[in-house]
């Protein structure tokens, strides 16, 4: 591994404070991606803020009925959170359908929203990347690229975001909370990821001296009709061709309000108001779930080896969208698609 | 490797040597680490504690599983600084006298194993699957294990031998 030095942050001031005395400096809570990227000599911080044992680690209601997830809460604890479980289940499911048991007992909350792509190019550092070596090109386009996105990709980058949970937080339009020099703001969830455009090293609009401290839910749940459908190259411990965040409200058999977000596709969790608008207001039917799918994908633009993508997202929306609508949401352990 | 190119990084000094307190399989451990060392290097190469493997290194095989304050997890991608204070058991702590774990003992009844150098993670990760309680069946298992490639391909008899061990007290 490289040589950086250590040292811990004694709180969220503290934290932002030495992160931004130092330019080489990264914060580091539970580690599963940057330790992996600095054994890859992908990332080489100079020095790791330690932020993991600062006391953002509880769960707690907020007075408008919703939830404050502390960022440094892990995986694990937040699907089996009694909580989550009851009022978010897409959100448990979405985190169960991503990495290992041991993972997940290690990954923070809001590591899990700023981990990397998995691009095989971006790992790669014998092979020329813009989101590694700004300038250098994307091998990606005109390589192995079936893993690769199909929606708001740019002529600089067509890489993945690889989060499962992320996809749930965007379909439940979570507010991710930060702190940095001038104090705290909050960021819609749809708004804190970036498309690559020109500056595909920029993946959030987080700042690089800001840290942060919390993910917020609205009190809006779905937990009656909701699924998050994953679809991968083998049953589980693999990142996702096209996942489906899916969740409904119901009234008299037509949809009151609809969500819909995919994984997989994008180099952000994918929603798109064009779709949903097209679900509110009418019957819950195949036909529909197919017209939301089409409006969503109207744009989409495969490569050499991902073109099969298109149809399987469509056909991924439409059955997601015929689970949440039945009640009947995809276990995470017994696969069989029905 | 030789096709990744040296990280271009300033010269940085030398970090002073942390020192780093550890309860391993129920000793008090003490040890002074530089910064980059990895509990699994920290087990195996400061404390001959080879039972635990280096698979792949890179968090995707499971060989490394151990349990720290009782959960599973990765030792290659957990940094020994930063678990100052830990409670660590390893493949080596789990028998109690000369009386096997009863997981150790289901994997030699069911021969789940061939080449056995996943074994130490598989039962270490099962250890931390029992402990969660959320595994019932056989499908549960699997999923809630797939965080452990046995190459040799024994997932049968392994599914088996977590499911009799489960079955025990």
């Amino acid at each position: 591994m490289i040589n950086f030095q250590y040292v811990r942050a004694s709180d969220v001031a503290d934290a932002v404070r030495q992160v931004a005395a130092d330019p080489g400096a990264r914060f580091i809570a539970g580690g599963t991606n940057l330790i992996d990227l600095m054994k890859e000599h992908v990332e080489h911080p100079t020095k790791l803020i330690d932020i993991s044992r600062l006391p953002l680690k509880t769960v707690d209601e907020t007075a408008q009925g919703g939830l404050r997830i502390g960022a440094l809460v892990p995986n694990s604890d937040l699907a089996y959170h009694p909580l989550i479980a009851q009022r978010y289940p897409m959100l448990a499911s979405a985190i169960l359908a991503g990495a290992s048991a041991q993972l997940r007992n290690m990954a923070s909350t809001g590591g899990n929203l700023l981990q990397r792509t998995r691009c095989y190019y971006f790992y790669d550092t014998a092979t020329p990347c813009n989101k590694r070596e700004p300038g250098t090109g994307c091998s990606a386009i005109t390589g192995l690229n079936r893993m690769h996105a199909i929606l708001g990709t740019s002529e600089a980058c067509i890489a993945t975001h690889p989060s499962d949970m992320c996809v749930a937080l965007a379909a439940l339009d979570a507010t991710v909370h930060v702190a940095g020099p001038a104090g705290e703001r909050a960021i819609a969830f749809v708004d804190f990821h970036r498309l690559p455009e020109k500056a595909p090293h920029r993946e959030t609009n987080l700042q690089r001296n800001e840290i942060v401290t919390a993910v917020e839910l609205p009190a809006r749940g779905f937990a009656a009709n909701y699924t998050y459908l994953k679809i991968r190259d083998r049953l589980s411990y693999a990142f996702a061709l096209v996942s489906v965040a899916a969740g409904l409200e119901l009234e008299g058999g037509l949809i009151k309000e609809a969500r819909l977000a995919l994984g997989g596709v994008a180099h952000k969790p994918w929603r798109d108001p064009s779709a949903e608008a097209a679900l509110r207001g009418q019957a819950a039917t195949p036909a529909t779930f197919s017209r939301a799918g089409d409006l969503l994908l109207r744009e989409a633009k495969g490569f050499e080896h991902n073109t099969f993508k298109i149809d399987l997202a469509r056909r991924t929306i439409v059955r997601a969208l015929t689970q949440a609508a039945a009640g009947t949401p995809q276990s995470q352990s017994e696969k069989k698609i029905r | 490797m030789a096709r990744k190119k040296a990280a271009a990084q300033p010269t940085i000094p030398r970090p002073e040597k942390i020192a780093v307190a550890l309860i391993i399989n129920g000793v008090e451990t003490q040890l002074s680490l530089a910064p980059w060392t990895t509990l699994l290097d920290a087990l195996r190469d400061h404390l001959d504690l080879t039972g635990t493997k280096k698979g792949c290194d890179h968090g995707q095989c499971g060989a490394c599983t151990v349990l720290v304050d009782g959960r599973r997890i990765n030792s290659c991608l957990m940094l020994a600084v930063m678990q100052d204070g830990a409670t660590v058991t390893t493949i080596e702590g789990l028998a109690v006298d000369s009386r096997l774990h009863p997981l150790q003992q289901a994997f030699i009844d069911h021969d789940a194993f061939q080449c056995g150098y996943c074994t130490p993670g598989q039962i270490c990760s099962a250890a931390g699957l029992i402990t969660e309680g959320k595994a019932k069946s056989a499908d549960e298992i699997r999923e809630l294990m797939s965080g452990n490639i046995c190459r040799c391909g024994a997932y049968p008899n392994i599914v088996a031998a977590i499911q009799q061990a489960m079955e025990q007290p």
